[in-house]
């Protein structure tokens, strides 16, 4: 067994401190046998009033239509789509961190996949929001589900970009929630064994479904959860890519670009990064739980952000040769005049959208700010608001000023109600995210005992005299043996 | 339902676990199960379970997503109502591409995740033997069942001597719950692994 406690003299331990497997259950824990803190309170309702501003918007909507939208003719879609693509990039952070780092076998994700598994869930609920009411008359909106109807046999047509979305986004939510649900099992059994509470012991032991830990269970989990990361991998980037498609399969200038699914993932990974960071950095230090999210964990993360957002930024480059390549003059002019074009209406918008998501996350190549905690919640912030921008300017900017200078709409912007739907959204997914961090595990527990090495109170006690030197010492005597 | 006897012991270290679940299993006992804080890799060798079909049963439920899908789809446009898209193939395999893959992938996870539950006799309101509330949080919970020739005071003395840190006896109700266990059989003895 000692083999499997050796640890890198140069990588930083995963989990800091001297820590046993009791420690990790009580830090991690405690938080929700406590009573909520004045801060949780303040921040719930501020969540819940966001909450129901959203549903009157909504309730304004489905009574009087969606006219209570700016949308007219030529900007059929608005906020709305914009927020929808903006929501369901977030989500794929927390795909990416569970399973594709999984496969990858990188040991840190187990500090931040639970609570970013969560926002996925909560960010793609927030994202099935806009379609759903977009539809206008929602109470029909069961027709777009494929089914034997008494309509004439009227089936929705599977060769279209937006029915692969709905079946894209209902698959990656239901496979999510089961893969985060799945990981939650034995965590939640661990709460049910130390509960005190009738309740809660009721409570844990129902969601729990009985676990009990035996070797066998453990067995068939670890099967599970490999083969939900290899399916949810694909999936992840199918997602994105088929959302992509809702613009790519179209004949609209500054949409109908090969190379939109990759721009799009790798935008999505960059934006849901950021959110990954925004909500953790807060959660980590109310929690108290600085010793499992390290600020190793930040930097690592802050490397993918700068990765994706140079990503992205090529895309950007490439998007524009591609249209003077192309020497179209619909694509010239949505790329030159309506985007690039600074005294164009919205011309604005791109600038937002270069600096805030290509230019500032290069100051990420400095190891110290990577490092800093105030800077990386404040780029997260920015990041976010640069990739809704992005999504602004692709939806906008291309059909505000379309083929037909009579249907211009020459400037666009949105009603009370659209920007009180996006409010909501943020209402849902906070009420969720502070209800999430207050009744469940926000670090899987079983996963982070399983990654205990080095910090480990047993290995701190049993370590061998040759792994106590330092990585000097060890070159000190290396060189005097040769 | 039968009511069985299990002497438990309780371990604190995974290095002493491995060897005693080893020398457990060489002097005869039947270990009934060890219960864990978290997976530990190479336990399920040392005691002797064999791989689980989980993967297999992923794979054809995948199967039957990606069959669901094409046929479905291709019923739909070329038998039941088939659209003329200005002049384009009914059986259009490329743009059936995405919802095909979604399927697959749906089918299988749901499979998957209900086939765990069933293998592993997991739900909500599931009632089970708990043979010690530490066993989820720091402790290695050793269990062996009585039989009619096991000496407990014997058995726990062995267990001590072993390194358990912690041994009683306890009766446990094997019930639907406790599935498996109920019969005689254990899935492991009749394989001779990871005894060496």
């Amino acid at each position: 067994m000692a083999s499997l406690k050796y640890e890198s003299q140069v990588r930083p331990p995963l989990v800091e401190g001297t820590k046993d497997y009791h420690q990790i259950t009580e830090d991690i824990v405690r938080p929700i046998e406590r009573n909520p803190s004045t801060l949780w309170w303040i921040g719930f309702l501020l969540a819940v009033s966001l909450l129901c501003f959203g549903i009157v918007s909504i309730y304004e909507v489905v009574v009087y239509g969606i006219g209570r939208w700016n949308i007219n003719k030529t900007i059929g879609w608005g906020w709305d789509i914009t927020n929808f693509v903006w929501w369901i990039g977030i989500g794929h952070a927390g795909t990416l961190i569970s399973a594709i780092l999984l496969l990858f076998r990188q040991g840190w994700r187990t500090g931040v996949n639970r609570a970013a598994e969560a926002m996925t869930i909560f960010a793609v609920m927030c994202a099935g929001q806009f379609p759903i009411w977009h539809m206008g008359r929602v109470w029909l909106g069961f027709f777009v589900l494929p089914y034997p109807n008494t309509r004439g046999a009227l089936w929705p047509n599977f060769n279209s970009a937006l029915l692969w979305d709905v079946f894209a986004i209902s698959t990656y939510f239901t496979v999510s929630l089961l893969f985060w649900y799945s990981g939650l099992i034995p965590d939640l059994a661990t709460i049910r064994d130390r509960a005190r509470l009738k309740w809660r012991k009721f409570m844990y032991g129902t969601l729990s479904f009985g676990w009990t830990g035996s070797t066998k269970h453990w067995q068939r989990h670890e099967a599970l959860s490999l083969v939900l990361a290899g399916l949810s991998t694909p999936l992840v980037l199918s997602v994105h890519t088929i959302v992509s498609f809702d613009f790519a399969t179209s004949v609209i200038p500054g949409w109908h670009t090969t190379i939109f699914p990759p721009y799009f993932v790798a935008g999505a990974i960059f934006s849901g990064f950021a959110m990954v960071q925004s909500l953790l950095v807060i959660t980590r230090k109310v929690l108290h739980l600085e010793e499992y999210i390290t600020v190793e964990h930040i930097d690592v993360m802050n490397k993918v952000i700068v990765l994706t957002g140079s990503i992205v930024g090529c895309a950007y480059l490439t998007e524009l040769f591609v249209a003077w390549y192309s020497q179209n003059r619909f694509e010239s002019w949505a790329f030159f005049h309506n985007r690039l074009d600074l005294s164009s209406p919205l011309g604005w918008s791109y600038y937002i959208m270069m600096s805030c998501n290509v230019l500032s996350p290069q100051i990420f190549w400095f190891r110290k700010l990577r490092r800093n905690i105030t800077i990386t919640f404040f780029m997260s912030v920015i990041v976010n608001i640069g990739m809704w921008f992005e999504r602004f300017v692709i939806i906008v900017t291309s059909v505000y000023r379309d083929f037909l200078p009579s249907s211009w709409s020459t400037y666009y912007t949105p009603s009370i109600w659209e920007l009180g739907f996006y409010l909501g959204t943020f209402g849902l997914f906070f009420t969720c995210y502070f209800l999430f961090s207050k009744f469940f595990p926000v670090i899987a527990v079983a996963e982070i005992k399983h990654i205990l090495k080095k910090s480990g109170k047993y290995y701190k006690e049993k370590m061998g005299p040759e792994e106590k030197e330092s990585v000097e010492e060890f070159a000190h005597e290396f060189s005097h043996a040769h | 339902m039968a009511v069985k006897k299990f002497v438990v012991g309780c371990f604190e270290e995974e290095a002493v676990l491995f060897s005693a679940v080893k020398k457990v299993r060489s002097s005869g006992y039947k270990i009934h199960d060890v219960y864990t804080p978290m997976a530990i890799h190479g336990l399920d060798r040392a005691l002797g379970l064999r791989d689980t079909s989980l993967h297999t049963a992923g794979f054809i439920y995948g199967l039957t997503g990606t069959a669901t899908a094409l046929c479905g789809i291709g019923w739909v446009f070329t038998s039941d109502w088939p659209l003329n898209f200005g002049g384009k193939p009914h059986l259009a395999l490329p743009a059936w591409i995405p919802i095909t893959f979604e399927l697959t992938v749906l089918f299988s996870s749901i499979g998957m995740f209900l086939t765990f539950c069933y293998l592993c006799q997991l739900a909500p309101f599931a009632k089970k033997h708990h043979f010690n509330l530490r066993s989820t949080d720091d402790l290695f919970v050793m269990v062996i069942e009585c039989t009619p020739k096991t000496n407990e005071a014997e058995t726990m003395a062995f267990l001590q001597g072993i390194g358990a840190k912690e041994v009683n006896v306890q009766a446990a109700e094997t019930g639907w719950w406790l599935g498996r266990y109920d019969k005689d059989k254990k899935p492991f003895e009749h394989k001779e692994i990871a005894l060496r």
